[in-house]
């Protein structure tokens, strides 16, 4: 199968990619699988598909995300698609602008796709409903980051083969992360069984109806797991407001050689980045080529994007938004 | 006799203050009640309003009111909030003092109450502020703000961080006999809060607040009621957990009572759905468990006064992502319809409803009204009981449209409204 053959199944029929709860199963492998067909071509030599060619493609980051925004762009670009860069920085918030009028402004520019970066909660969802565009979350405040979730589903599916039955740690920061709740609810309906492990003051409230195992201790959580997924700490979370100090974070909830030993021997460990070495994750562990799938994340993310972007062009033709 | 008599007739009358609801009439002459019974002699000179059996009641009276008066006129003007609230049925509004100039002082006291007199069609009480500047540093001039005309004191949704601060602003306030109302919310464990604590907000990735929070100050506020013997209206209880201790205030002696606003009787947080801000309240809407233990404390009298918490913000306050956009709803209108569902479904009797928006607010502010008997201020609703409406927010009075009820099915709607013995709402016209 070649990636310019018309994806083998039933159009997918949303809008938008605004949270990972939107899709169903069917709809969540059936991105995987596209992008799996995209990973190789990813790494070829002609990297040029013709799929969005006319299209435009427009990155509203009003967070800075290197990582993020450089992968939606590569995607684009890789399709054939016209990739603008919008970096919104405070200054036009300052000057009164609101996301509304941002929206209202871009869409009389007549893009086919936005994807949104934003500090707000629930700013995606907002944006969907003023544009006559598609619109991709790319992370909006401490909801969800559903590519993420999909390239790191897509990076599991490489390395173990397949998804269900795999038990899954995901350690750190869960009350800040839209990693992790993007994460929780694709994996478990993949069929993996998510365990989470944070100190309580970094657990979200009534976590315990998410349908993961919830521990607080390190060493007992990653028991015979079979991956570890790290999150990020902002260091001004690490000053006594959510746990005392970087080093008695680590201590408890870093991962060193020590505690990862209890995990199944075939363990992997991934990270959405970008890692602070030595707080969260050991600098051996993240380099190591035997356990670290952190590269592969970052090679998933352009595949899994492409295949996003291919789906959601695949709806055609602009609808009327319910005005701006 | 100069002054026209009315006689309404074939009148449902609903009045809590005697636990009558059953067929009469009412004479009013001038801006008075002359009479009211099962039949009321009129002479011949008198006007008949036949009431074709709707409801007759008193006029609402609303103790949680905000405008933008003065400062923030695009939000809501006096005579913008009065069109509202006659339309909604609410015949007297008690403002908060936390417009953008607070109500701090005797002198804007007095602005307020005469401003509201030539300006707006219902009337208007203002609550001061209990702070200076609502700072929650300096009690404010509250006996000389009594003075002039303020009905009750409160620091709006600025809680008063300080215990002894608070416990000298209850303590001062008893040397005057002032009802004092806190917004019980401890100020560090609802900080940059946005909605219930809980799984829905975790999973929205929105900061909670939890029921602790109003549980922990309205707790302080009880304590601090009864060293200093001071009268205190906690104001909209949002949650099942604070409950018992007002009741416990109660049964000890304390001249303690509480509100509720009408939207946490009749949503719960689900109704946040996809990030809808128009429900982004303070306090926020909690879990349905919790709305129906304020029902049940509406019908056991621990809540004493239903509200409508009004408070009008325009679409640009409102139409930004969750966390940027302003709290509050824009409820006059909706507070009678909206509290009518809890009749329509027979969670609560007419009386007992009717009774903590009429009598029972008066009787807390010691007001003259709120009552159908002879001699009381002829400030009188006529209800459709059953009236089905589609309620459309954009065709609302106020002049901030912020409803959660957008869209709804309410049931009940004002036919007129009677302020001082004046028509001043009609529904046909």
């Amino acid at each position: 199968m070649s990636p310019e053959s018309p994806p083998p199944r039933a159009p997918f029929t949303k809008r938008h990619l605004l949270q990972i709860g939107d899709l169903n199963r069917l709809e969540a492998l059936e991105l995987i699988e596209r992008a799996e067909v995209f990973l190789p071509f990813t790494q070829a030599r002609e990297k040029k598909l013709s799929t969005l060619k006319g299209r435009t493609l427009v990155n509203l980051f009003f967070e800075n995300s290197t990582r993020t925004q450089a992968s939606f762009e590569l995607a684009g670009k890789r399709m054939s698609a016209d990739t603008v860069n919008m970096a919104v920085k405070s200054s036009s918030v300052a000057k009164g602008e609101t996301l509304l009028d941002t929206a209202a402004t871009l869409n009389a520019m007549g893009p086919d796709i936005l994807v949104l970066r934003h500090a707000a909660s629930g700013a995606a969802q907002l944006l969907a409903r003023k544009v006559s565009c598609s619109v991709i979350n790319a992370g909006d405040g401490t909801h969800e980051h559903p590519t993420q979730a999909l390239l790191d589903a897509l990076t599991l599916k490489r390395s173990f083969g397949h998804i269900e039955g795999l038990v899954v740690a995901i350690c750190g920061d869960v009350l800040h992360s839209r990693v992790a709740r993007s994460n929780v609810i694709l994996l478990s309906m993949l069929g993996a069984r998510v365990r989470l492990i944070a100190p309580p003051t970094l657990m979200p409230a009534d976590v315990d109806r998410w349908g993961c195992e919830i521990y607080h201790n390190m060493l007992e959580g990653l028991q015979g797991v079979d991956v570890v997924m790290m999150l990020r700490l902002q260091l001004e979370r690490m000053n006594g407001a959510y746990v005392p100090s970087a080093r008695e974070y680590f201590r408890f909830y870093g991962l060193d050689a020590r505690k990862l030993a209890v995990a199944a021997p075939h363990v992997k460990v991934m990270h959405p980045g970008p890692m602070n070495r030595g707080i969260e994750i050991d600098s051996d562990i993240a380099d190591d080529p035997r356990v670290s799938l952190i590269v592969d994340q970052v090679e998933s993310g352009v595949a899994v994007r492409m295949a996003v972007l291919e789906a959601l062009a695949s709806h055609g033709a602009n609808e009327e938004a319910d005005g701006v | 006799m100069s002054e026209p008599l009315y006689h309404f007739i074939n009148a449902r009358l609903v009045d809590p203050a005697s636990q009558f609801d059953g067929p009469g009439e009412v004479l009013v002459q001038g801006e008075t009640i002359l009479a009211s019974g099962p039949e009321v002699a009129a002479g011949p000179s008198a006007i008949t309003i036949n009431c074709d059996g709707h409801a007759l009641m008193p006029g609402l009276i609303d103790l949680h009111v905000s405008t933008g008066e003065p400062g923030e006129e695009q939000r809501e003007s006096l005579s913008t909030a009065g069109k509202a609230a006659v339309a909604g049925g609410v015949t007297t509004m008690v403002l908060q003092p936390d417009t953008s100039t607070v109500i701090d002082d005797a002198a804007l006291v007095d602005f307020i109450t005469r401003r509201g007199r030539d300006r707006s069609l219902a009337r208007v009480l203002a609550a001061g502020a209990l702070t200076v500047g609502l700072k929650g540093e300096r009690i404010a001039e509250l006996g000389l703000m009594a003075d002039a005309g303020a009905v009750m004191f409160t620091n709006s949704d600025h809680p008063i961080v300080s215990t002894r601060t608070m416990q000298r602003c209850l303590s001062y306030a008893s040397a005057f006999d002032a009802l004092v109302a806190s917004r019980p919310q401890d100020a560090f464990l609802s900080e940059g809060g946005m909605m219930n604590m809980g799984e829905l907000a975790s999973r929205l990735g929105l900061a909670g607040i939890a029921s602790a929070a109003e549980t922990i100050a309205a707790n302080r506020d009880i304590q601090l009621a009864e060293l200093t013997g001071a009268k205190l209206l906690l104001d909209m209880i949002s949650s099942e957990a604070t409950l018992p201790r007002i009741a416990a205030a109660k049964a000890q002696g304390l001249d303690v009572t509480a509100s509720v606003s009408v939207h946490h009787l009749t949503l719960n947080e689900n109704d946040l759905g996809d990030y809808r801000t128009f429900a982004k309240l303070s306090p926020p809407l909690r879990g349905e468990q919790d709305r129906l233990a304020l029902i049940e404390g509406v019908k056991s009298g621990i809540l004493d006064v239903i509200v409508s918490g009004h408070d009008p913000r325009p679409a640009e306050e409102k139409r930004l992502p969750f966390d940027e956009a302003a709290f509050g709803a824009s409820a006059l209108e909706t507070l009678l319809p909206a509290a009518l569902i809890l009749y329509h479904e027979g969670s609560i009797e007419l009386l007992d409803l009717v009774r903590a928006m009429t009598s029972a607010p008066a009787q807390i502010l010691g007001l003259p009204q709120g009552r159908i008997e002879a001699g009381a201020p002829a400030d009188l609703i006529l209800v459709d009981l059953g009236f089905p409406i589609r309620f459309d927010a954009s065709r609302m009075i106020s002049k901030s449209r912020n409803s959660p009820y957008d869209g709804r099915t309410l049931q009940g709607k004002v036919l007129s409204t009677w302020v001082a013995g004046k028509k001043v709402f009609s529904a046909l016209d």
